[in-house]
């Protein structure tokens, strides 16, 4: 995830700030869309042969004609090329791969964008996709201060991160400041921490659990620096958890 | 009242505003019917959530509870200041005012494409009229025997293909290069010019390579239905092309980036009549240009018909209010 913001002005005075997605969250939503594109093409194929051919096989006559050419490839084709820009359109720019990757299309105001800007971004696909495996559009997503590829910087569209989990986490935090003894902020840190426990560093999580035991308990880092791995968690759920009402 | 138990009555007294505004930012972004008393309670929870924000980024910046504060304010904002649309309107605005509008912006980029057409068509006439040998450059192996048996690669071509499906095949492959010559101009233009002049050089060429074996009346015959209105067509795409890399060579805004963005949303435009009429010729080629039954007087009524339909669309006639 980049670092970069998008800030908009809003009337009631409180800027709406996105977070601009950075070429690995872009890739990750493409990735996955072009898996989604090449499945619904492939199964589209599969059964309209199936269909076609009147039983279990997948064989193309010689000379398979119109009734082929309008039924199974044409339709394949479309799906496959099709895919974006219709999806887009339909989802307001949150394709599956998108929603899955934790991201979205806004235009530069933060705005849905519009059906010509989407149209456009897509259009450009022709030139970002040169010369072979999005070469020019990943160039210029990592070059671009916003991360931005060439349909985008037509259209005037933007990535930005947009992850579901957020809503959760509103729920999560208010219930452990309600529950909790310790302070909002500090329950809310060790929280996240025991979730992201097992995908961090060993060296990451031991330095952070050292910092947030020696908070809670308001004593000398120096002396959980040793503890076991498995010590300072528990030590953490049991402040978490011990303190509450 | 300590600054945290202050802290913790305020996310206890908001937070049930705050799930009820996510269900409604949920409603929101799910459809477009919706009651006035629902869009004024989501305008008066999104002020409401701004306040709340505020004092999140202020007292507990960087926690998940200011970024879902963020995520929700965000999404309430994109739905409140979604732009209305009415498709229909949309469409009525889109050829009646803007695409005429976008034509006679671009009128001299029009101008200059066509006349780079014209003399690459002439240079590539020119070219295989003085050097034969070089044909293969703008013909196939294989039109290039058919010809030299005294027949167009255009005879037989309904035994091999149905005309419908060669009607899809031919509109999509033009909607293709005019989206290519429209998004290489994104190179400077250069991208654009290379293509029209490509596209000239090897019309003419083929041209001058039938006329040599007695066959150029014969193409143009095949050529006359369809192709005055999908040459110009590739004219358009190309001089909307050319108006794309001039944005950026020469901005004519603040930064090239908007330049760039405001001639695109502009010239893109006369892409979408761009296709709608290469629909058209598609089929026009697909099922008239290659009946050899079809008489010469009917292809050139079609062609030059067809061709005052684009011109009457590209001044707005065609899509005028008729007077009461």
């Amino acid at each position: 995830m980049s670092d970069e913001h998008l800030k908009v002005v809003s009337v009631t005075g409180v800027d709406v700030e996105f977070h601009i997605a950075g070429a690995g969250s872009r890739s990750y939503a493409f990735v996955i869309d072009w898996h989604f594109r090449l499945l619904l093409a492939l199964a589209w194929l599969v059964i309209a042969l199936l269909i076609l051919n009147g039983g279990w096989t997948l064989a193309i006559p010689g000379n398979p004609g119109a009734r082929y050419a309008f039924i199974v490839f044409l339709p394949t084709l479309a799906i496959y090329f099709l895919y974006h820009p219709i999806i887009e359109v339909l989802t307001r720019g949150r394709t599956p791969g998108k929603r899955i990757a934790g991201v979205r299309i806004v235009t530069r105001e933060g705005d849905v964008p519009s059906v010509g800007a989407l149209a456009i971004r897509n259009l450009f696909r022709l030139v970002d996709c040169l010369p072979i495996f999005y070469v020019v559009g990943l160039v210029t997503t990592l070059v671009t201060e916003q991360h931005v590829r060439i349909g985008d910087l037509a259209a005037g569209t933007l990535l930005v991160i947009d992850h579901d989990r957020e809503g959760k986490s509103l729920e999560r935090f208010e219930q452990l400041a309600r529950q909790s003894h310790l302070d909002p902020h500090t329950a809310d840190l060790i929280d996240e921490l025991l979730q992201r426990w097992k995908i961090l560093a060993d060296d990451n999580r031991r330095a952070i659990a050292v910092t947030l035991l020696a908070r809670i308990e308001q004593s000398d880092p120096k002396q959980f620096q040793s503890l076991p791995q498995n010590e300072l968690r528990e030590r953490l759920q049991r402040a978490l958890e011990g303190k509450r009402s | 009242m300590s600054a945290e138990a202050g802290l913790k009555n305020w996310l206890s007294a908001r937070s049930s505003t705050w799930q009820s505004l996510a269900n409604v930012a949920q409603q929101l972004q799910r459809g477009r019917k919706h009651r006035s008393e629902e869009a004024l309670a989501a305008i008066e929870g999104y002020r409401s959530l701004g306040r709340d924000l505020s004092v999140a980024r202020r007292v507990l910046p960087g926690s998940r509870i200011t970024q879902g504060l963020e995520a929700l304010y965000a999404r309430l904002h994109a739905s409140i200041y979604r732009a209305p649309h009415n498709w229909s309107a949309d469409l009525r605005a889109l050829f009646r005012d803007e695409i005429p509008q976008a034509a006679r912006e671009l009128r001299p980029y029009i101008v200059w494409v066509t006349l780079l057409f014209v003399l690459s068509a002439a240079a590539g006439w020119w070219l295989i009229r003085t050097f034969p040998e070089l044909v293969s450059l703008v013909a196939s192996e294989e039109m290039i025997a058919k010809v030299e048996n005294g027949k167009l690669w255009t005879d037989d071509i309904l035994n091999v293909t149905p005309s419908s499906l060669l009607s899809v095949r031919i509109l999509s492959n033009n909607i293709a290069v005019s989206i290519a010559a429209l998004c290489f101009g994104v190179f400077f233009g250069l991208g654009t010019f290379y293509l029209i002049a490509m596209n000239g050089l090897m019309l003419g060429g083929v041209f001058a390579f039938t006329y040599r074996h007695n066959l150029a009346g014969d193409l143009f015959r095949f050529i006359v239905a369809h192709g005055v209105v999908e040459l110009s067509v590739i004219c358009l795409a190309g001089a909307a092309g050319m108006a794309l890399g001039a944005s950026i060579a020469l901005p004519t805004k603040a930064t090239r980036r908007e330049s760039f963005q405001r001639t695109m949303f502009q010239v893109g435009r006369l892409v979408v009549l761009c296709a709608v009429l290469l629909v058209g010729c598609g089929f026009i080629e697909g099922y008239i240009s290659p009946d050899h039954d079809f008489p010469m007087l009917g292809r050139i009524v079609i062609g030059v018909g067809y061709g005052i339909i684009m011109l009457t669309a590209l001044t707005g006639h065609l899509f005028r209010r008729l007077p009461i």
